[in-house]
This record gives C-alpha cells, structure tokens and sequence, in this order.
C-alpha cells in the first residue's frame, strides 16, 4: 500500500506545460530514492487551476505545487515525499500562512466554489475505472436499473430542476419524458452527447471529459434506461485528442466491467456506446446539424419541428445533452432530487461550471452554485484584473451570447438574470475584458468567428453575417455615419428573426449587446473618428509629446519603417503617412513621450 | 461482467486509496519524524507499517504523514499522534511492531500505549 501520493494534472493546459516529462522524472527519482512501493503517481484530470500549471498535488497532506518544472522534482522527492519538508517556494503562494501550509479548500480560488460536475476532476486517474468505482462510480446506475422505474428516473430528473448546461438551458427531464412518451412504438431510440463545444474561450466538457471520462458513459446509460434506448453517441471534435483517447480507454474500460454492453448488473438491460468525431464546425454544436453529421452527412442544420424526441438521429427518437448536464446526472440519483434542487436560485438549480480567460488572474476552470454574482466569480475566485485595470464587460455565452457591463457586476448569475441583462449562460465561457478592449473590435471579432463558422445553407445568416461584418468594418475603420449604426442594428434583428438555427439566431448577440451598453464607443468611432481603448487601429495615430521627448533617439533607431526623424537631444516627430502604428516606437520610449489616440 | 455485488467490492477496496485524497482538516495526524537522523534510526519502516496499518484496516479520518527533524534526535525513530482537541502524544523509539501496537490500542482502541511514550523514556 501507498503512504503518499502524488496528483499531476494531465489535462490539456498542464500538458501543453509539460507535465507529461515531469511526471516520467517524479516516477524515475522515486524509484531512484526507494520509494517506488510508498509513493503513488497519479495523473488525474483538470485541477481548474490553469494559470499555475503544471500542478500538482501530494496527498495525504494535500500540497499544492504550482508552476514545477523538471528541474524541481529531485528537490521535491528528496526534501518533501522523502523527509517530509515542504518545499516551500514552489507551493501555491495563496496556501502559505506564517507557520503551516494552509488548506487548498481555504484559497479564494477554491472556497466558494462547489464542486458537482467537476467532482473528480483532478481527484482520479481517468484512466483507471476502479478509481471511479471508488468514488461511488457507477453505483447511480446499479442504483437506477435495481430499484428505479423509468418513470422513477425521469421524475427524479425534473425534480431536481437541471437543466440543460449547453446553453438552451431546457429542462432535462422534461426533454427525457418526451423522447420516451412520444413515440409509443419507436423500434429503437438514441442517446446522444454534445462533446462538440465550439466557443471561443470555453473548454469546460474537455476538462470533464479529460479528467472524468466515466460519469458521461455512467449517465448515458442512465438516459438511456429511462427512454428506453439501448445505443448512445459522443459527438466530440477531433481537436480534443486528450479527450477523445480517454474516452475511448473509459468506454472500453467500461465494456470489460460489463457496465456498458448486454444485461448490464443482470437486469436485462442492454446499452452500448460509441464515439463519433466532428471535424470542428462551430454549427455541429446545433442538435440538428450534430444529428445529420453523425449520420454521415454534412453537417448542417434543419428546420424544427420536428424535434430530435420525436424524430433525430436517423429518424427516430433521440435526446441530446451536453456533457456537463449528463455530469451532473449520477449525483443527482444518488443524493436525490431535493439535495440539488436546494442549490442554486428559484429557477436555476445547481451549479455551473465556468472556463474563466481573457484578463483575469486565475485562468481557469470554475464551478459555483447558481446564484453566485459575477463580482464573486471575477473578483473572488478569479483574483481579478491583472496589472490594476479597470473591469469593463465579461463575455457569456461566446458568440451567441453578449457582454455583462459593471453595473451588473452584482447580478446573481442564472439562466433568467442572464437573458435579461442581455447575454445568456451559454455553455459556460467567461471571457473578462478590461478598460484595454475595445467593445467595437470585440463584437467585430466574434463575427468574423460566425461568418467563418456558418455553414452556409440559409441565406439571412450566411449573407447577412458578412454584411454586418462588413459595417463592423467600416466603423472600426472610421468610415460609417450615424445612419449606418441604425441600419446595422435592424440588420442584426433580420438576422435573428430569419435564421434557420441557433448559429444565426444568435450571431448578432455580441453586437446588439455592446450596441446596448457601449454606444458611447460607437457613436466615438463614428463621429469622432477615435477609437477610446486604443485597439483599432485606423483609427489611431501615433505621437510625440515635446516636452518629454529628450531626444535620445532610441524610438527612431526601433521604428521599422523609417517614420521617425530628429536630431539628437532635440524632440523627435513621428511622420504619419509612413508609421504602420506597430507601437514599437511606443515600447522603446523610456520617457513616456510617446502616445497614441 | 460485474455483478453489482462485485462493484461495491471494487468501491469499498479503492475507497482507501482515493479517499487519501480528500483532505479534512479535522482528522487525526499521525506524524513521523524523517529527518535524516529519523531515517538513520529506521524511521522508514515505521511510517511504512503506519500507513499501511490505517488503510488496510479501513481506519478513516486518520492521516499519516511525515516531518522534519524536532530536535530529539537521540529518541528517534519519534511519532507524534495529534488528534483534535486532544493532547498531542510522543512515541519515541519506534519500530514497525510497535507501530502495529499503536494502531491497535490507540488509534482504534483510544487508549495511548503509555509504555512507548517519551514521558517513560526520559
């Protein structure tokens, strides 16, 4: 048996740090010390903490050490795992009281957030099934297909309030009682998993996926019990290798321990699973568009009604749900409904995971009640706005969704409030933008991402996505008029009222919402010409001020296309025909003499 | 193919291994003393047979866990027990068999092994 052991993260972020080469270097150094058969390595999935990878943890005493590189791990075996002595300088600053080393549970990263869907992320090897049995794996469906009806599961389901974390936010249980009331003589039905997630700035289900492959299949399987189904789907990109393999480990795992496959626990019920990899089309995240491309076809999407419960992939009843939501699904028939309807708000239940980015401190993945604001989230949890910046907007929802300015800071975050205000859950990205961004260059930047991203097979947002693209464009170039802010914001509603699917739907979001809050920096570029945040760059110029300049002529050496002249200790000028506005001048300046507006 | 018999087996076996992983601050520490000086008096052996002890027995909120030296070097092999709420007990001079013995009557029976402590060593 193990004394200790040791957690190094494997998902992606800790990978691409190379936590792979360290966690072979902590393996070769313990054995080199004699302590193969007492310390224990595990690579587990996503700790959230990302900014800090790699990471990694040594338990019983639960050290957290942030950042390691290859070189500190003979000084962490011989000092820590062997003596027993913290290394101190590489622990997690947050955890490092006067005497002892505090609990990671006592971090602001960690305190408020309650972990459902993340519950083993970080905790398990996601390769090892045993250990997720050991966590009460699979024990929801022995639980289900021994003592529950399939009625039973469905009530339990919408009892307990989930709803959907892809974004829709529809009742779970309501969309599981259709697909298995609706089609009385259906001779076979589908469950399938959205693994497609396509917003820029979100990787929520590969973290679950990545560190918790096990819960997915488990609740599948539990969807499939209770409509009735006997096959299920993964749709996942194929950029997600980390996760794709693991899943596949995790099926296959599953198949051996008869969890998935025929008459599984001896009750006659009959599941299996496969993997279905997309090719990354943002509109494959749309129910109708993933069905088709399971199917073969290309993927895009179809008019509804009528809905995937009636009729989905390959024509018969089928349920699609994000991988989050199906996270969620094992607890809830273990704990029951009323211990997760007792979380969150009035019509949100539970907890949502959030992928924190852009200019936050702790970059990372989340997971908080419903009802937490987005001061806690942002302020709290995520550290703040690095070097003292200002808060401007946070973006939900990606490129459906739209930006939450400061005055709503203290808004507790749920499906409704969201909608409201504007923007929606979305699937969880959480993109924070301080007084640096320019809210006319964000809106033009999610979309260029739709205009890439639309399939292209109805018009209002195949045409009318470029065309708003292209006044977004005039505006940051400085060439729109005050009409043409009129015109664009009637464009957005064509296209949402006209659009065959979501993608469209909702691709003038991002627009409509910096419209609502940020017209100010509109009507700047439209009128004044400037650009508040300094971001576009037509609308800037670069210049010199006087009676700072001391003439010592580093910008003018540093300017790469000859744009700068003076003689030296006299103030230089900046000739703007030829200055491409790099800013390198600007990086150079050691007086501040240099600015741009 | 498991029955789910045979999957609450496969639970309760790796419960003592994952459940490592959870912390709690309200559990017994039981603590070994691995500085060098521990380590050349046969610390090593001892923390071994601790660990081993509590989770082959399922023995939960228990932690062990070690530290540097506490200046006794002369005792060592030491162990400290630090329950909550309770008053820390030094073992001193310990070996895998008494180790064995502490767990016994201690950890499961509650009652400390008066004989091993440094009250009666010194």
């Amino acid at each position: 048996m193990y004394r200790s052991q040791v957690l190094i993260c494997g998902g992606t972020g800790c990978t691409s740090s190379g936590s792979e080469k360290i966690a072979k270097k902590l393996q070769e150094e313990i054995e080199a010390n004699g302590l193969a058969d007492e310390v224990m390595v595990v690579r587990t999935g996503c700790f959230g903490l990302c900014a800090l990878g790699p990471i990694m943890i040594v338990y019983p005493e639960g050290t957290f050490y942030s950042m390691v590189k290859e070189e500190d791990i003979p000084e962490i075996v011989s000092e820590h795992l062997l003596k027993g002595r913290v290394v101190t300088r590489l622990v997690y600053d947050e955890t490092v009281g006067e005497n002892e080393i505090k609990s990671l549970k006592e971090t602001n990263f960690y305190r408020k957030q309650h972990r459902i869907a993340l519950r083993n992320c970080g905790v398990i090897n996601p390769e090892n099934i045993e250990e997720y049995i050991g966590r009460d794996g699979y024990q929801a469906l022995g639980k289900v297909l021994k003592e529950m009806s399939p009625d039973d599961v469905i009530q339990t389901i919408l009892d307990s309030g989930l709803r959907g974390r892809g974004g829709g936010g529809f009742p779970t249980g309501k969309k599981w009682q259709l697909a298995r009331n609706l089609v009385k003589d259906a001779d076979q039905k589908y469950v399938c998993c959205n693994a497609d997630e396509g917003d820029p700035g979100a990787f929520m289900d590969r973290s679950v996926l990545e560190g918790d492959p096990h819960v997915v299949i488990e609740a599948m399987a539990i969807a499939g019990y209770a409509i009735g189904a006997t096959q299920g789907y993964i749709y996942i990109r194929a950029e997600y290798p980390i996760a794709v393999q693991r899943l596949q480990i995790a099926i296959n795992q599953a198949r051996e321990y008869g969890m998935l496959g025929k008459d599984i626990f001896g009750s006659g019920f009959d599941f299996d699973l496969d993997i279905r990899l997309g090719a990354g089309a943002f509109v494959c995240g749309e129910e109708t568009a993933l069905m088709t491309s399971i199917e073969g076809n290309r993927g895009e999407p179809r008019p509804r009604p009528p809905f995937p419960a009636e009729s989905g992939l390959f024509k018969k009843p089928t349920i699609l749900n994000n991988v989050e939501t199906y996270a969620n699904i094992p607890q809830i028939i273990l704990n029951g409904a009323d211990w997760f309807a007792s979380m969150g708000t009035e019509k949100s239940k539970g907890t949502k995971v959030f992928a924190l980015g852009g200019k936050i401190h702790n970059t990372g993945l989340v997971e908080v009640p419903m009802g937490t604001t987005l001061r806690e989230v942002i302020y709290e949890i995520g550290g703040g706005i690095p070097n003292g910046k200002a808060f401007k907007a946070a973006q939900t929802g990606g490129p459906s969704g739209g930006c939450i300015p400061a005055e709503h800071l203290d808004i507790p975050i749920d499906y409704d409030n969201l909608i409201a205000i504007g923007s929606m859950m979305g699937s969880g990205g959480l993109i924070v933008m301080d007084e640096d961004n320019c809210m006319v260059d964000i809106a033009k930047f999610f979309l260029q991402f739709t205009v890439d991203e639309s399939c292209g097979k109805c018009t209002p947002c195949r045409i009318g996505t470029k065309r708003l693209y292209e006044m977004l464009e005039k505006i940051t170039s400085g060439n729109a008029t005050m009409e043409d802010l009129d015109k664009m914001e009637q464009l957005c509603y064509y296209i949402k009222n006209n659009s065959l699917c979501g993608l469209g739907q909702t691709a003038p979001n991002p627009v409509l919402s910096t419209l609502r809050y940020f017209k100010d920096e509109y009507i700047a570029h439209v009128k004044d010409k400037k650009c508040p945040a300094g971001v576009c760059q037509d609308l800037l110029t670069y210049k010199i001020i006087d009676l700072k300049c001391k003439g010592c002529t580093a910008c003018a050496r540093g300017c790469p296309v000859g744009a700068i002249s003076g003689t030296v200790k006299q103030p230089h000028t900046i000739d703007t025909t030829k200055c491409i506005k790099c800013g390198a001048c600007m990086a150079k300046c050691k007086f501040g003499a240099i600015i741009k507006e | 193919m498991k029955s789910l018999e045979e999957l609450t087996a496969i639970r309760d076996k790796m419960q003592a291994i994952v459940n490592l992983r959870i912390e709690d601050s309200s559990c017994t520490k039981i603590v070994v003393g691995m500085a060098t000086c521990g380590i050349a008096a046969g610390a090593r052996p001892v923390l071994k047979a601790f660990s081993d002890g509590v989770q082959s027995k399922g023995i939960k909120d228990v932690m062990v866990t070690q530290e540097g030296c506490i200046g006794l070097c002369k005792y060592e092999p030491i162990v400290e027990v630090v329950a909550p709420g309770k008053e820390k007990v030094t073992y001193v001079n310990m070996t895998a068999e008494k180790a064995a013995e502490v767990i016994e009557q201690h950890i499961i029976g509650g009652n400390v092994v008066t004989k091993y402590t440094i009250n009666s060593a010194m």
